[in-house]
């Protein structure tokens, strides 16, 4: 018999009052013991909803089923089938709009914790089990993945497993993608990433870092080199900004600028090489996860005011419901049905020479109240007349969204993008335009969830066997 | 890891390094930058490549010694290796169908003024080069500029070598007395760009500026290298390193140069301690 009772067992977390203070994982993870509660709240039924609501399509009540009978090695044979990062997806997935939101004990109370659960038996494997991959034996066909983010590494990871010769090339000085440069540690330790990139090594991946296709080595020389099909998972590109007066002072930041710089570049630790600004005040625009991480970052980096300016209402909010509830533990204020529309600047006319010339002192707003809903469903905001107010801060971090990168789009001669720049590609295969040329993620749906990147990459990549074996 | 395979000191301040990188080696072209670490944890650092052997497969930089990472940079000798070094990125610098052109180097930037005179010198355009230094210590590459240009024009702050005075005073002269220049070519300190296209604006002769601004990936992601050109936002890594001088607002790109001065010029202290206290050892 399930346990009935409404509320998931709660996830230990560190104090928000310490936690805002350090760059260590915020959520503490499950017990063995919390672990086997929650799943006994599982009520394994038999048309599994939850399953529909798994972009990768987990088997989420067989996994549940073997925590509760102790088997968690068992639980993640069962994971690792269909997802091969569980121990990131446990941590970043928006699990209330996936598998959660299927779950039946939603309808009266609150579903079961499945991210968690995830995670715990990620978790679990990964210090109690010495990881035992053998390379799978070799079936003489190259495949060159682009871009080792969240797509590109799923995509490797599932040819590996079934013989190809995979070559991952990324642009930056280490493997990850957004999960190293983007996702902050107190949210997802870099020590997992690195986990999962040795785990697609010893199964034979070869990465190549510090290759920008697109500038080093175009689309078309990969498959000179040899490589028969080429997967493209090359994430988000430019940031972008709002066209507001006051966007180039100092103190301004896109989110990608701010968080790579301390997430790739370790700007938070004294001996880092790469500088940022420690500002007291700074306002963050953008109310999805990005914009979440950015306030939390700056927050721990010794600001003592950090406002989220988001212009719809926080039922809009696109970020993770567990972020933002962390958010506000820690203090974040969030300036909701407001936006930015400009940026002020300090100038002392008097003394050019002023160090403080040409930073941020402040960001003008303007109240919103929501409209009807447009194309997207949600309703649009709309400006209240002469509701302008200013908010001091000496930073503004822009988290409203990226546009795809023309690197590889302008150096592929055949590669269809469509008018916003993302690549097209059929959705039940990721193929491109051109042939054995297959996208996923970012790069072709602009800025979205890990999880879809994933089930993207495990689309192309069974797309690209079937293809190739063909 | 990528190997020093030579090291020359230039001047004082600036020393040139061949790097073996064949991938960056093979597509690189004038006007291009590569990024790079020196060590692990160390930072991404953009410098503009200063030439090329293909068929050796090193790049040619070119850096003046001024903040912590090329403080760093400059203790490495030939032989050594640094951990990072990637590229091509940004656009190669135009030069199809011109026939004379008018090249103005500022101090480091001469460095990468040069590979443009010579890709100019070699498709049969009419070079004319203007460099200017600081003094006679500090002038670099005056045999390679004499080699690449039809006319030399060296000038120094202070007239220890070459003519006295800033480069925009020759090139006011030349764009006076010749009117046929298809462009001008300008590469060296912000105030120096400002002032070229403030002297050429009024010959209405196309100026073309290499931007270098602060860049984190160098590839389109962190947006830190964004400048106005033409009233609209544009990234110098993807868009650019070149633009069209005329556009650009210099006074907001010298204004965000100086965006971490203070933390540089600390860490640049602190290296330069740090190195001492290593030889000290």
């Amino acid at each position: 018999m399930a346990d009935m009772s409404p509320k998931k067992n709660p996830m230990p977390v560190q104090p928000p009052e310490i936690r805002s203070t350090n760059f260590k994982e915020v959520a503490l993870g499950y017990s063995e013991q919390t672990a086997l509660a929650e799943a006994a709240r599982c009520l394994d039924c038999k048309n599994m909803p939850c399953v529909t609501g798994c972009p990768v399509n987990v088997h989420i009540p067989a996994f549940i089923n073997r925590i509760k009978e102790g088997d968690f090695k068992g639980a993640y044979q069962v994971i690792a089938k269909s997802s091969s990062l569980p121990a990131v997806c446990g941590r970043v997935c928006p699990q209330e709009s996936q598998c959660e939101a299927k779950c039946v004990r939603g309808i009266k109370g609150e579903p079961v914790g499945i991210g968690r659960l995830e995670r715990f038996v990620a978790d679990w494997h990964n210090s109690h089990m010495e990881e035992n991959l053998e390379k799978a034996e070799p079936n003489g066909h190259k495949v060159a993945v682009v871009g080792s983010g969240p797509a590109g590494l799923t995509c490797a990871g599932d040819l590996a497993k079934k013989g190809y010769s995979v070559t991952v090339f990324e642009a930056l000085h280490l493997a990850g993608g957004v999960l190293v440069y983007g996702i902050p540690e107190f949210r997802l330790p870099k020590e997992i990433v690195k986990k999962e990139v040795d785990a697609l090594k010893k199964l034979g991946v070869t990465i190549e870092t510090n290759i920008i296709i697109g500038k080093t080595i175009t689309v078309d020389e990969l498959f000179s080199l040899g490589y028969e099909a080429v997967f493209i998972g090359s994430g988000a590109g430019l940031p972008r900004f709002m066209g507001i007066e006051g966007e180039s002072l100092k103190g301004v930041y896109s989110a990608n600028e701010f968080l790579t710089r301390n997430n790739l570049m370790k700007a938070y630790e004294k001996t880092s090489e790469t500088p940022i600004m420690h500002a007291k005040k700074v306002a963050v625009v953008g109310g999805g996860n990005v914009a979440m991480d950015a306030a939390r970052t700056a927050l721990r980096l010794g600001a003592e005011k950090v406002y989220i300016v988001y212009r719809r209402s926080l039922d809009e909010l696109p970020a993770r419901k567990e972020e933002v509830e962390h958010a506000m533990e820690e203090g974040i204020e969030f300036k909701l049905l407001t936006n930015p529309t400009r940026i002020l600047g300090y100038n002392n006319p008097d003394d050019r020479r002023d160090i403080k010339n040409g930073f941020v002192k402040g960001i003008e707003c303007v109240k919103m109240e929501l409209g009807e809903p447009d194309a997207s469903g949600r309703r649009s905001p709309i400006e209240i007349k002469d509701s302008e107010f200013v908010l001091d801060v000496e930073s503004v971090i822009m988290a409203i969204g990226t546009s795809p990168n023309p690197l590889i789009k302008d150096t592929t001669e055949g590669l269809e993008v469509n008018r916003r720049g993302g690549i097209v590609v059929r959705e039940e295969s990721g193929l491109t335009s051109k042939k054995g040329v297959y996208a996923g993620g970012d790069a072709v749906t602009g800025a979205a969830t890990v999880i879809l990147a994933m089930g993207a990459g495990k689309t192309a990549a069974k797309a690209i066997d079937e293809y190739i074996m063909k | 890891m990528y190997k020093i395979v030579s090291k020359k000191e230039l001047n004082p301040t600036v020393t040139m390094m061949e790097i073996e990188a064949p991938f960056v080696a093979k597509k690189a072209e004038a006007g291009q930058f590569i990024i790079l670490r020196v060590d692990e944890d160390g930072e991404r650092t953009p410098l503009t490549i200063a030439g090329f052997d293909r068929k050796a497969g090193t790049v040619k930089i070119i850096f003046q010694i001024v903040g912590a990472t090329t403080k760093l940079l400059n203790a490495k000798n030939e032989g050594d290796y640094i951990t990072d070094f990637a590229g091509p990125l940004g656009k190669a610098t135009e030069t199809e169908g011109r026939r004379k052109v008018a090249v103005v180097g500022g101090g480091v930037g001469c460095a990468i003024a040069l590979p443009i005179a010579e890709k100019l010198h070699a498709q049969g355009a009419e070079v004319c080069s203007i460099i200017g230094f600081r003094n006679k210590d500090l002038v670099i590459l005056e045999e390679e500029f004499s080699a690449a240009s039809d006319r030399l024009i060296l000038m120094t702050d202070d007239g220890s070598k070459g003519r006295k005075g800033l480069v925009t005073e020759p090139l006011a002269e030349i764009l006076k007395t010749e009117n046929d220049f298809d462009e001008v070519i300008a590469i060296g300190p912000l105030v120096m760009m400002k002032f070229v296209v403030a002297t050429t604006r009024p010959f209405g002769v196309k100026t073309t500026v290499s931007m270098n601004p602060i860049m984190i990936d160098g590839t389109g992601m962190c947006g830190g290298c964004r400048l106005t050109v033409g009233g609209k936002m544009k990234f110098a890594c993807v868009d650019g390193p070149d633009f069209d001088g005329f556009e650009v607002d210099f006074d907001e790109a010298m204004q965000r140069a100086s965006m971490y001065s203070d933390f540089e010029h600390h860490r640049y202290e602190e290296t330069c301690n740090l190195l001492n206290k290593e030889v000290a050892e």
